[in-house]
């Protein structure tokens, strides 16, 4: 007379499991992001197909803003001290070079550079630099002695040099810039731009340069 | 969904003065914290930038300090491509004089149309001798650095091995000038 009984199975899982699994993705994601750094310069930069990453270390950063104002920045705190040494005594500057190996970016004519130094961190913004000079119609190339010095400082070791230039920026600041580059006899720069994809059908896109030497 | 065991069976088969202390499970339910941990999740990652910068990169010619240091091409695998403001490109090939200005030089555009650049810069390709393809690129004073890097990446696109990026001569940069005047950006 007696049914055999059927197991009731309970409807609810475990869900131990997956919450580990998320919270494992979550811990992942947030260490991986690298917060963007809050920029003191406001550039946009163009975009492009080259797929190489940009470099990140000893390089020497040349930025031009949308007003065509001219940053040099570096990462190295060596060599930046050794461009303060070098300006103390070849110009007198009187340079403070814990500000200076502090500072992120120069954005000053060298005459400016000490009161430029003396600003708080917070008001050294873009805007509010006017910028290294480079209009050769207004003065001197500044960046052409700027970035004699940093090669200097580089000497016999590699440097990445690269520049950042905002999509509205005109052309003759891009060119006094590329001036000051061969000046210097630095024929290799990179210009830092955002992913793109192939165009499908191009030739490119035919023959992805991985298939070609160099 | 919850699995808090709040059952008190088998309470009343002992003698009332016997009471068993109620279990309790220890389980709680995840569920609601998965949830929460998938939305993270997903917040963060819409919300990261996932586009890197990349480097672009250009080799600079070095100065010919003589004029016979320079390389001489030929003139039939020029094709000179000149940029204006507000996104105008312009292009010729060969040279350019007086008497054939106005029917070689021509007006393109950053688009992938039939008068795009990118076309213009293939159809020369490939009626000229590999050997022979020059690309002269003449941005004048008034084109924006995006341009430039559009036309740069151009090259690249369509694989032209041999370019150059050279100052606009006053003529060139007059003719740019006229010929924008007469066609305002639509």
């Amino acid at each position: 007379m007696s049914r055999p009984k059927i197991a009731r199975k309970s409807t609810s899982i475990d869900m131990t499991a997956m919450c580990d699994v998320a919270f494992l993705l979550l811990s992942f994601f947030i260490l991986t992001t690298k917060p963007k750094a809050s920029e003191a310069i406001n550039v946009v930069t163009p975009s492009s197909v080259a797929s190489k990453a940009a470099p990140t270390k000893d390089i020497v950063l040349v930025t031009i803003d949308k007003n065509g104002k001219v940053f040099l920045s570096m990462d190295d705190e060596e060599k930046k001290e050794y461009i303060a040494t070098t300006l103390n005594s070849t110009k007198g500057l009187n340079l403070n070079v814990a500000a200076f190996k502090k500072a992120e970016f120069w954005g000053t004519a060298f005459g400016q550079l000490p009161s430029f130094l003396a600003l708080p961190v917070e008001r050294r913004t873009g805007d509010a630099m006017p910028g290294i000079p480079v209009d050769t119609t207004k003065g001197t190339n500044e960046l052409i002695e700027w970035l004699n010095l940093a090669s200097k400082a580089y000497a016999g070791r590699k440097m990445n040099l690269l520049l950042k230039g905002d999509n509205n920026s005109k052309y003759p600041y891009f060119k006094a810039v590329i001036d000051a580059f061969k000046k210097n006899d630095l024929l290799k720069f990179e210009m830092i731009t955002n992913p793109e994809s192939v165009p499908i059908g191009s030739e490119l896109f035919k023959n992805p340069p991985s298939k070609k030497v160099g | 969904m919850a699995e808090m065991d709040t059952s008190s069976g088998g309470g009343h088969k002992k003698g009332p003065g016997v009471k068993k202390a109620k279990k309790l499970s220890t389980r709680v339910d995840l569920t609601p914290m998965v949830d929460l941990g998938f939305l993270l999740i997903t917040f963060f990652i819409f919300t990261t930038t996932m586009s890197q910068p990349t480097a672009f990169k250009l080799f600079l010619p070095k100065d010919a300090e003589k004029p016979e240091d320079n390389n001489p091409v030929k003139q039939s695998g020029v094709l000179t491509i000149l940029l204006g403001k507000d996104n105008h490109v312009f292009y010729y090939e060969g040279m350019l004089d007086n008497s054939n200005a106005s029917s070689k030089f021509k007006s393109a555009n950053f688009g992938n149309g039939d008068d795009g650049i990118r076309n213009v810069i293939l159809k020369k390709k490939v009626n000229t001798p590999e050997t022979d393809f020059v690309v002269v690129l003449k941005p004048n004073p008034e084109c924006t650095y995006k341009n430039v890097v559009t036309i740069l990446d151009e090259m690249s696109i369509n694989v032209v091995k041999r370019y150059a990026l050279v100052d606009i001569t006053e003529v060139e940069n007059q003719l740019v000038k006229i010929t924008e005047a007469a066609n305002p950006v639509k």
